[in-house]
């Protein structure tokens, strides 16, 4: 019963995607923005000063700065169905609390995973070196970035009251952590305060095992890369069960008080 | 046999708050019963069914549902219940047929299935069934935002019998609805409540809807005013009146005045008395009266009495 509720929530997101294709236009455009613009002139600008392309650095970072974010926006449509009122009817339910969050985290794990694969795809187009491997690789690790934002989303969220407030905060949680995670520049090198605030980005260890992986094998890894995969993995893993479990907890609470 | 709903001592105050929303009240339901709740606005009708259908925490007090404690066993009680919230709780990205599969597989009913076309053979008939019932053959696979504010409110109380709960809430159900689609509501629920015997929670500040209910609870900042019957309730709160005229009013209210009476001028003058009143109260009135009436209070008195107190002078 709680595994056909998961897959029927997360079903239910994915169904919203498709039927507002709007949606997953408008999407791609920062990423698109990003990598093309940012990506572009930094290569153009610093390119000969590293012994690392630019643009496949960006390209990796912002794939999976968007995935992380995308799915930690998407759980705001968490606070949106509260105010619309439909997520009392799944709150009324006889399935267990975390089953309703692990639903919406995989549902919008989904959605982000199709913006993941547009921008693998625009990543062909300007022509980031890819093999299968790389890909597939990849795709498992945009699982995992996707999964974690959610998690991430789920804790920032669960004390949060309305869409408006969600609006408001998120840009101030969000921002810094696209430059403290070394997205778009490098962070091996960062002054200790910001060292300290990188350390304490989430999303610094999603793009850091996105780069990790993109990058195994290759000569630039050891200049790109600050840990091992696996320590990233676990690091993940850790952060990713106490934001379920304490934002869970949160996020009923606040529901019933 | 024991109640479907036992409410005892419910308090709940909300925090940052003065004074409690709910104010120890208690009350049972019993199997297959019409229950109305009714009070105005801010009495703490929504506030009373939000803990009863465990999305919100008593501050103190008991409540069980069909025997299962809302606070230890918070999914008993939703396995056993149906609820109509006072907003629409539909999806409205979804049809109505995905609303209602939503619903049958997050109560265990169903295994998920991705379409229709998918789902076991007794679901496709008991939705084609309901369709029917409904007169919506053509639009069950059609999205819910095309529907009527009333077909919404139709759909919300099918989803919520699909599971054969034994107790239906139903929080301020007509809000919004104009009053041939509050009438059409009733009648259905009123049809549905039969077939499926199913017992119903009401709350809700018009009257007329609680005139068919087993029992009416009349509440009011919190705290129970009356509770019984519908008979009880008009005998418990308003009595009767004696409604009296004559050609010289001024005098009249003077007199009344000076009795102390509780009255009301209308078209004629409207006493509140008890029936061992009626000849005392006659008696001491010296102004010669043109008309004389005795009434027994309806449920409108009852109701106004306690949210217009101020009404009587």
């Amino acid at each position: 019963m709680e595994l056909s509720a998961v897959v029927a929530l997360a079903y239910r997101d994915l169904m919203k995607l498709i039927r507002d294709p709007i949606r997953l236009v408008t999407s791609l455009i920062f990423p698109v923005i990003f990598i093309g613009i940012l990506g572009g002139s930094f290569q153009s600008g610093f390119g000969s000063m590293i012994d690392y392309d630019f643009m496949h650095f960006v390209f990796v970072g912002v794939l999976a700065q968007t995935l992380f974010q995308s799915s930690a926006l998407g759980i705001i449509s968490l606070i949106e169905d509260r105010q619309n009122d439909f997520i009392q009817e799944v709150f009324v339910s006889p399935i267990s609390r975390y089953t309703i969050v692990i639903g919406k985290i995989i549902g919008e794990s989904l959605v982000s995973l199709i913006q993941g694969i547009a921008i693998l795809g625009f990543g062909v187009v300007i022509g980031i070196p890819f093999n299968i491997s790389i890909v597939l690789s990849l795709v498992v690790v945009s699982v995992i970035v996707c999964v974690f934002g959610g998690s991430f989303g789920i804790l920032v969220l669960s004390n949060l009251k309305s869409q408006r407030i969600a609006n408001q905060i998120f840009p101030f949680i969000m921002l810094p952590q696209i430059f403290l995670s070394g997205v778009f520049t490098p962070i091996g090198d960062l002054p200790i305060v910001l060292d300290v605030l990188s350390r304490l980005s989430p999303m610094r260890y999603a793009v850091d095992l996105a780069r990790g992986i993109y990058y195994a094998g290759k000569t630039e890894y050891d200049s790109v890369v600050l840990v091992d995969p696996t320590v990233n993995l676990v690091i993940i893993f850790g952060l990713f069960s106490t934001f379920v479990i304490l934002g869970t907890w949160l996020f009923v609470r606040n529901e019933r008080k | 046999m024991k109640p479907v709903i036992e409410v005892k001592d419910l308090t709940k105050r909300y925090p940052q708050s003065k004074s409690n929303a709910v104010d120890c009240i208690s009350f049972d339901v019993h199997q297959g019963e019409f229950f109305a709740l009714l009070g105005p606005n801010g009495a703490g009708k929504t506030t009373t069914i939000s803990v009863l259908t465990t999305t919100l925490i008593a501050t103190s007090g008991t409540v069980r549902v069909c025997g299962y404690d809302v606070d230890t066993d918070p999914s008993g009680v939703r396995r056993n219940s149906g609820i109509i919230f006072q907003n629409r709780s539909l999806d409205e990205n979804l049809t109505a047929e995905e609303n209602i599969r939503l619903h049958a597989i997050l109560y265990g009913m169903y295994g998920f299935r991705p379409t229709f076309g998918t789902m076991p053979t007794d679901y496709k008939h008991r939705v084609e069934e309901l369709a029917s019932v409904l007169g919506i053959e053509a639009e069950i696979h059609n999205p819910i935002n095309t529907f009527s504010g009333g077909m919404k409110r139709k759909l919300e109380i099918i989803r919520g019998l699909i599971h054969s709960p034994k107790v239906l809430f139903l929080d301020e159900p007509t809000t919004g609805l104009d009053p041939e689609s509050r009438r059409n509501l009733w009648e259905y629920l009123s049809d549905a409540q039969q077939r499926n015997g199913v017992t119903v929670f009401l709350t809700t500040h018009y009257l007329e809807e609680v005139n068919n209910a087993d029992k009416i609870c009349i509440i009011d900042r919190g705290k129970i005013v009356s509770l019984g019957s519908p008979d009880e309730v008009k005998s418990d709160l308003a009595g009767a009146y004696l409604v009296v005229d004559c050609n010289e009013r001024s005098s009249l209210i003077e007199e009344l005045d000076s009795l102390g009476v509780k009255y009301e001028v209308n078209r004629r003058i409207k006493i509140q008395v008890t029936p061992s009143e009626v000849h005392k109260i006659l008696r001491n009135i010296e102004t010669p009266l043109s008309n004389v009436e005795t009434q027994d209070a309806t449920l409108e008195d009852a109701y106004l009495k306690i949210i217009g107190e101020d009404s009587w002078s």
